[in-house]
């Protein structure tokens, strides 16, 4: 590879952002022990765009608190450009399905919180926070309390505070999850738009396979419990993507057949 | 604004022609623009009747004081009363005693609810354990704790024999505290620890994620996402501790305090004194807890706002 192209700004060797290697998780409950994943593999590298689909109740939220290093994996290993990772790092942002926002902070300081634990004086994160909640359109709702904010505006402000954190590996678990269809729309068009503008590495777990068609370069397809990975896929449609596209059509029914196969064969054995 | 809703009812009522059967509306209307100052004294002026009718139906100052004596001594609680110093002083030493059992226990019951909340082994070590003492009244600690400090006070303490600053102390014995304390640690330590539990945990676990060390999440997160449970927690806790005066009060050692007030009245009866005597450590104790609560809503409007 490297004899036959040489280094150029265009064709840089990939660098691998996050390394999953065998990885399980299993829990222990009265009835006893409940493997949740099963020999995940996985490199995600600089500047991918990953979503993880799959049945609910596969782990693949489980998958993404371990990379997140809020849990703790069973078996395997996992490295943030090759350091073992164990616990949750700065350079690993994450945006929950939940709002997350502290309810009684203003947003901007919800924004600047992660300079704030970083320990960055006061008017210096402020200037910070201000400039990403303008990256998310929302500038003028700095002094609102989260709770004034619709649920897709919490969001974007929990966008905007992984952000400001400046994080080189975005996690985010299913966060248009609780908006209704038309702002979520909206919300994906308005991630596409950041992530093109400073290109962070992005691993989006969501149900939805129009979603992930829509945002994603690679769809990691997992399996019903236990949680493994089923199949990789590319999306070779360039963005924007148009939803009336047949290759879109054909993708989404080949996914959706995938994950009914996953759920039928889970009914099967229970 | 009250005045104008008045006058607008009164002039609806004026420029309707009243049919049968409209009056109750009106009057109804009359009586909600009246709004709740109104209605709210209807049932004090009904006691407050009921008490002078039946105290001079018996005519025994010492069973039932006219309302007149007891009013007498509330408005001048500056005068001496049988040789034990004004109501007003008495009210001010019974506040400071409170005062420093009630600090005593929120500066142990929230750090230690925080830590239990938090730390599920640290719950499971301690809870069932405290729990056996909740449930035991302040007053039957009182042989114990007479026993343990006798009529040792705060001056005993810091060794402080002479002076002002003696004779306040000494009116602080360590018996007393220690009742007040117990009274107000449980409700401000178990709002404490549940106010951290229901912290939800994703607020935990974003903070985690931006980098927040084991000190950010206690102060950043779970102090202000527990603290309107636990500024709830802390105004029962003084509610309970001011209810325990009296008892702490009765202690040997005691010559002031409202609550030494009541019973030395009673022992001397004037049953008047202790009527005013009571009534003011109900009218103390209901101007703390409104204090309370406004600090409540305006501090917390986020929590009744939020999801």
């Amino acid at each position: 590879m490297a004899a036959s192209c040489p280094m150029s700004l265009e064709r840089k060797p990939p660098v691998t952002v996050l390394r999953v290697q065998g990885l399980g998780k299993y829990y222990l409950t009265e009835r006893g022990r409940v493997q949740a994943l099963s020999e995940i593999n996985l490199e995600i590298g600089e500047n991918d765009f990953v979503c993880i689909v799959g049945p609910s109740g596969c782990g693949k939220s489980t998958l993404l608190r371990i990379m997140a290093g809020l849990d703790t994996a069973s078996s395997g290993k996992l490295y943030h450009r090759d350091i073992p990772l164990e616990k949750p790092q700065k350079e690993i942002g994450m945006v929950f399905q939940e709002y997350s926002l502290l309810p009684w902070r203003s947003v901007l300081d919800n924004v600047a919180l992660g300079l704030e634990f970083s320990r960055v004086p006061k008017n210096k994160r402020l200037h910070a926070a201000r400039n990403f909640l303008d990256t998310v359109g929302l500038r003028e709702f700095g002094d609102a309390l989260p709770h004034e904010l619709s649920g897709g505006m919490q969001q974007r402000v929990a966008i905007a505070r992984a952000l400001a954190n400046n994080p080189d590996l975005l996690l985010m678990d299913e966060p248009f999850g609780a908006v209704d269809a038309h702002t979520r729309i909206l919300l994906q068009k308005e991630l596409l738009r950041i992530w093109e503008s400073n290109r962070k590495t992005i691993v989006f777990v969501t149900h939805s396979v129009d979603e992930a068609i829509y945002l994603a370069d690679r769809i990691v397809l997992i399996s019903a419990r236990p949680g493994r990975i089923k199949e990789i896929m590319e999306v070779p449609m360039p963005r924007p993507r148009d939803r009336a596209n047949p290759e879109y059509g054909r993708m989404a029914a080949r996914i959706l057949d995938q994950l009914e196969q996953e759920v039928s064969a889970r009914r099967d054995i229970g | 604004m009250k005045t104008t809703l008045l006058e607008e009812a009164s002039v609806q009522a004026a420029s309707r022609k009243m049919r049968p059967g409209e009056g109750r509306t009106v009057s109804a209307e009359i009586v909600r623009s009246l709004g709740g100052p109104v209605l709210s004294l209807v049932v004090p002026i009904l006691f407050l009747a009921m008490w002078s009718f039946l105290a001079s139906y018996t005519g025994n100052e010492i069973i039932l004081p006219s309302l007149g004596n007891v009013t007498e001594l509330l408005i001048r609680p500056g005068q001496s009363l049988i040789s034990m110093g004004s109501l007003a002083s008495n009210i001010a030493v019974s506040l400071m005693r409170v005062l420093a059992g009630y600090i005593l226990a929120v500066a142990i019951a929230i750090p230690t609810g925080i830590v239990m909340g938090y730390y599920s082994l640290i719950f499971r070590l301690f809870n069932s354990f405290l729990g056996l003492f909740r449930p035991i009244p302040p007053l039957a600690w009182v042989p114990l704790v007479l026993a343990w400090f006798g009529v040792a006070s705060m001056a005993n303490l810091f060794g402080i024999q002479e002076g002002k600053l003696y004779v306040y102390l000494n009116n602080m014995k360590l018996s007393m505290i220690s009742i007040i304390f117990i009274g107000a640690f449980y409700p401000i330590l178990t709002s404490a620890m549940y106010g951290v539990r229901n912290v939800r945990k994703t607020l935990v676990d974003s903070a985690r994620v931006l980098g927040a060390g084991e000190s950010d999440i206690f102060l950043k997160v779970l102090l202000p996402g527990s603290a309107p449970s636990i500024v709830n927690g802390m105004r029962i806790g003084l509610g309970v501790a001011w209810m325990c005066l009296v008892s702490a009060e009765m202690l040997p050692g005691s010559l002031s305090g409202v609550g030494y007030l009541i019973t030395h009245a009673y022992t001397v009866a004037r049953t008047d004194i202790v009527i005013a005597g009571m009534i003011s450590i109900g009218i103390v104790g209901a101007v703390l807890d409104f204090f309370f609560r406004k600090i409540e809503d305006r501090k917390f409007t986020w929590q009744r706002l939020a999801r």
